[in-house]
């Protein structure tokens, strides 16, 4: 191709200095890439539970377990996150909220309520399960 | 302009359509920002089901299930979620995987992968609800 080397590239990811806002885009993406293998966890749930009491059972003692807990609550944020940043997303498709004000809003929004809903959501599931 | 409509093989109709070499428009575009509005209120339906079931036994899922709105609203949040899911990988592998042989087999293998997990959850919820 001639000439194209002596464009000039635009600078990636690693030129910039990392932003709030350029954070939560990564992190809409990873926790949608995470949500895409999570929702194997919920469809091998209901395989388990249409299968036998017994295969119910196992699946729900995997997922009861320590570790499981763990893979739930990160899920539960990734769901929350990826929700909520998908609200963002239709705020923006109303040409709404680009102002350096708003998206910075925007963003601290994001994270700070997926964290908070997140912990709001296991203390109602503990209250609620004991 | 002129040069290109004598020797190019797109018809005026492909060209006024703006349908380029990706064979699609905003088609991809749109159907995400559908399926992420009907995810947000299906999951909002199923989350509180799904939560009063976890960690209860077997009877409790078949009772839910048993219940035609649970299992229609778990059927229809996994449908949506999986043709979500497919859009959404689909756009991730079009950015990180260059080489045009793997970008293929990878966005096949995403077809699949989505497809049977819609498929294999929803088969799962009917045949709970139906009894068995």
């Amino acid at each position: 191709m001639p000439g194209a080397a002596e464009r000039p590239l635009s600078p990636h990811l690693q030129i910039y200095r990392p932003m709030l806002t350029m954070m939560m885009s990564i992190v809409h993406r990873v926790t949608g890439v995470a949500l895409y293998f999570g929702t194997a966890l919920l469809a091998l749930w209901l395989v388990a539970g249409a299968t036998s009491p017994e295969a119910f059972d196992l699946v729900n003692g995997i997922y009861g377990s320590w570790i499981g807990l763990i893979v739930m609550i990160g899920y539960s944020w990734a769901l929350l996150h990826h929700a909520i940043g998908g609200i963002r997303h239709f705020v923006w498709d109303t040409g709404a909220g680009f102002g350096p004000e708003w998206r910075e809003l925007l963003a601290r929004l994001t994270i700070g309520g997926s964290i908070s809903l997140t912990v709001l959501l296991w203390i109602v599931i503990w209250l609620v399960k004991g | 302009m002129s040069s290109s409509s004598g020797s190019s093989m797109r018809t005026p109709r492909r060209r006024v359509a703006g349908l380029g070499s990706a064979r699609s428009g905003t088609g991809h575009f749109w159907l995400q920002r559908v399926t992420g509005i009907s995810n947000l209120l299906l999951i909002l339906i199923c989350v509180p089901l799904v939560i009063s079931v976890a960690g209860e036994g077997h009877g409790a899922l078949v009772e839910l299930l048993r219940n035609p709105f649970a299992a229609v609203a778990l059927s229809l949040a996994l449908f949506s979620i999986a043709m979500h899911m497919r859009i959404g990988m689909q756009v991730v592998i079009e950015d990180y995987v260059h080489s045009e042989g793997m970008k293929v087999l990878a966005l096949i293998a995403n077809s699949f992968f989505t497809i049977a997990v819609g498929g294999v959850g929803v088969f799962a919820v009917l045949k709970i609800s139906f009894g068995g």
